[in-house]
């Protein structure tokens, strides 16, 4: 565990409280069950937002805490042990993000308040296809209109602004459109892990321009990518925390089954694997909060590690479990499911292990 | 191979096609086959002609003897058979777990009497079958089992919860371990037999991860169970159900007749489509690539495996130890598979529902989180390991697991 400040234990313990009283994993379910469309249960984004989450990146000039990347991650740990479905990483940590690194004063004040208050949901629009590729874009802006197709957008049928990456004289940018303007049109997607998202489609939709390039684009998304490897190690501690507690409640060949000395060495392993991604994720986002320029190949790091660990976890939870872990009406289906959906998003193990070896030049 | 045994296998070929062309409905052609669904329907007209027509025949079950309705053929003979149903598109439309596991136990077990009432009608698909075995504190530990069967005189009476009863809700009856002492462990077990609709049986489905229900909790509440249904001795059950469960993991392995392996496309061809290939033909993501390669040889040392186990086999000494072995290698390879298929499809291989995936998207969710049971049900994973260390490499028992 990163050696916190003193705000930074307040607002972690806030959080675990919160959590463990307002959003147990049974309102997951509550909210699965609904089908609501937005994938979340807005009541209880409102809660987070009144407690000043959607803000913890945000300066205080514009509504915010200005409280840093390790502080966000704390609280999205948190929420990731319960899969707490909100737009917190969206809106709060990667919309936000783009704005506070490439928004223009005016376009800061029009966002930034909107977004630290949660009355306004933003995102990133990025990928085109069934992979993360964001050097791959043929969305264009021509005359201040976006044009092209978005896919597996989180959060997307929730947002009232789209960040996008698109083409402008052959150079990658990153674009605001407003969801409720004109040429914007979404298709809910269904998914497995039951939360938001959206493919979009823009067609000559109204576009302003965030100062950054293609460098923009990568910073935000190292941050989006941070903060989402922090959701999937406290989903990933929580797996294996009630993992662990079945092995030492159930009973089989008249011992616990924790007895055994084969799921014991399993259960080492995961615990093993969760210390180190948990350093790789807290250094991810330390470096963030310093501004430091080994950004991009801790975040890869931390997401390459946290997604092959949360694997490992959400499989093991269901095997560990044996039958009970197959039903719907236990937590372990969750988890498996949302492990295969956060590996996805913005780059799953090969793309990072990857980005990795580029970055150090082999 | 050593059971050709200088028959005359090419007349016989001619026989079955000729046999085959004649009785199988032209409509069935190329169609899956209605018993690999998990969900039951309302069977058509020709599905209902072609069971009956290889129900009479006993070519369902060709290695089964004649005097019970099976097809009293060599297992050379079977292997044209079931090559001239794949040449023909057909299906073999006998099956379930009457097929795969009572029927040969019960062949070996049973008494004449049994033999006569139970396995025609497995052989012409009439009865489908469920199995009575794990219970909420007796999944890897089945021999901890506690439903209770008391003598009553001239019947007894079963009392307990059984789960994970697969096609439950469909099934005519059920081979069942039940406690017959308690002051043993193993050696206080029994195997009966009854029909589902026996007063006292309650059947509710569970629905699964994968959002389907294949599988059931069976409450057992004073159902009357007929002496001559017994199996085996009193107290001699545990024999029996080993031996019904190494035909069970046999085919579960897909060593048994092709199972699941290779259903869909493979990792390979979803590559091409969803990541595409480099300009020297490799797939693109070198790292995806890499582990695809591995799934393929590994996929492809099992089914040599298979084979090897085949002709290596003598006689008809049925399933052994080694189907841990099977059953272990080929459901590791089948879930890499399913996880590899997801990876591939990337963002396409999240959806639940809707038209933003395609059906094979979404089958492939679907199939990825139901095949995560085929390392729990028919002894898990780790009982398959417990039974390699301790019967194949002869290591201590420290579990008593079987």
């Amino acid at each position: 565990m990163a050696v916190l400040n003193e705000e930074q234990s307040m607002l972690k313990d806030a959080a675990k409280s919160w959590v463990q009283e307002k959003s147990p994993v049974t309102a997951f379910r509550k909210m699965r069950d609904s089908g609501v469309e937005l994938g979340y249960d807005a009541a209880a984004w409102n809660e987070m937002a009144e407690m000043g989450w959607a803000g913890v990146i945000i300066p205080e000039e514009y509504g915010g805490s200005n409280f840093g990347y390790l502080s966000l991650g704390l609280i999205l740990e948190e929420l990731g042990r319960t899969l707490t479905a909100s737009p917190l990483l969206a809106s709060g940590l990667a919309a936000s993000s783009a704005l506070i690194l490439g928004g223009s004063d005016a376009q800061k004040s029009e966002w930034l308040p909107k977004l630290a208050e949660g009355s306004a949901v933003g995102t990133l629009a990025v990928d085109e296809g069934p992979h993360h590729n964001p050097e791959k874009v043929e969305a264009t802006v021509s005359g201040g209109k976006l044009t092209g197709k978005k896919t597996f957008v989180l959060e997307g049928m929730a947002a009232n602004v789209f960040v996008v990456s698109a083409k402008e004289g052959g150079e990658i940018g990153l674009y605001l459109v407003k969801a409720d303007g004109p040429g914007v049109t979404r298709q809910r997607l269904s998914l497995a892990d039951s939360r938001g998202a959206a493919n979009v489609t823009f067609e000559g939709a109204p576009a302003e321009k965030l100062e950054g390039g293609s460098a923009l684009l990568e910073k935000v998304l190292d941050r989006a990518r941070a903060g989402l490897s922090a959701e999937m190690l406290g989903a990933a501690t929580q797996a294996f925390e009630t993992t662990l507690d079945y092995l030492k409640t159930r009973v089989q060949f008249g011992q616990v089954i924790g007895s055994f000395q084969a799921l014991q060495h399993r259960a080492a392993k995961m615990f093993t694997d969760l210390e180190l991604a948990r350093s790789a994720v807290e250094a991810a986002l330390a470096a963030i909060d310093n501004d430091t320029p080994d950004v991009p190949e801790l975040v890869s790091l931390a997401k390459a590690k946290m997604g092959d660990t949360f694997h490992l976890v959400s499989n093991e939870m269901v095997q560990m479990h044996g039958g009970i872990g197959m039903t719907d009406a236990h937590d372990a289906g969750f988890y498996l499911k949302r492990a295969r959906a956060a590996e996805a998003a913005f780059g799953n193990q090969s793309y990072h292990r990857d980005r990795y070896a580029k970055i150090h030049g082999y | 191979m050593a059971d050709f045994g200088g028959q005359d296998l090419e007349g016989f070929r001619a026989e079955a096609r000729s046999w085959i062309e004649a009785n199988f409905p032209a409509g069935l052609k190329g169609q899956p086959n209605p018993m690999m669904r998990e969900e039951r329907t309302k069977p058509s007209a020709d599905q209902e002609a072609w069971r009956k027509a290889m129900g009479e025949k006993g070519w369902g079950v060709p290695t089964w003897p004649k005097q019970y309705g099976g097809g009293g053929l060599s297992g050379a003979e079977a292997r044209v058979i079931q090559q001239e149903l794949n040449r023909a598109g057909a299906y073999n439309p006998i099956g379930g777990m009457g097929v795969m596991m009572f029927g040969p136990t019960l062949l070996e077990y049973g008494n004449e009497a049994q033999k006569q009432q139970h396995i025609p009608s497995i052989v012409k698909g009439e009865i489908q079958w469920c199995q009575g075995f794990s219970e909420p504190g007796a999944g890897s530990d089945l021999a901890s089992l506690q439903t209770r069967c008391e003598d009553k005189g001239d019947h007894y009476l079963v009392n307990g919860q059984k789960i994970w009863t697969s096609g439950a809700q469909y099934a005519d009856w059920c081979f069942c371990l039940v406690r017959t002492d308690t002051s043993k462990k193993h050696e206080g077990i029994s195997f009966v037999l009854f029909d589902m609709k026996t007063p006292g049986v309650e059947v509710r489905p569970i629905k699964l991860i994968s959002g389907n229900s294949p599988f059931c909790e069976t409450f057992l509440t004073d159902v009357r169970v007929e002496k001559d249904q017994l199996v085996g001795p009193l107290n001699g059950g545990w024999t029996i159900a080993k031996r019904l469960l190494q035909h069970e993991r046999s085919g579960l392995s897909g060593a048994g007749g092709g199972g699941r392996m290779g259903m869909g496309r493979g990792p390979v061809q979803l590559a091409k489509e969803y990541v595409g290939l480099d300009e020297t033909g490799r797939i693109a993501d070198r790292d995806l690539r890499t582990r695809i390669i591995q799934n393929e040889m590994e996929g492809r040392a099992f089914q040599q495996t298979a084979i090897r186990a085949m002709l290596e086999s003598k006689g008809n000494s049925g399933p052994s130890a080694a189907t841990s072995i099977m059953k272990n290698a080929g459901t590791r390879v089948m879930q890499e598979r399913a996880e590899l298929a997801l990876e591939i499809m990337g963002y396409q291989g999240l959806g639940w529902e809707g038209d933003a995936f395609s059906a094979d998207e979404l089958t492939a969710v679907r199939g990825w989180l139901g095949g995560k049971a085929v390392t729990i049900y028919g002894g898990s994973q780790e009982v398959q390991n417990n039974i390699i260390s301790k019967r194949i490499l002869g290591l201590p028992d420290l579990t008593q697991a079987s």
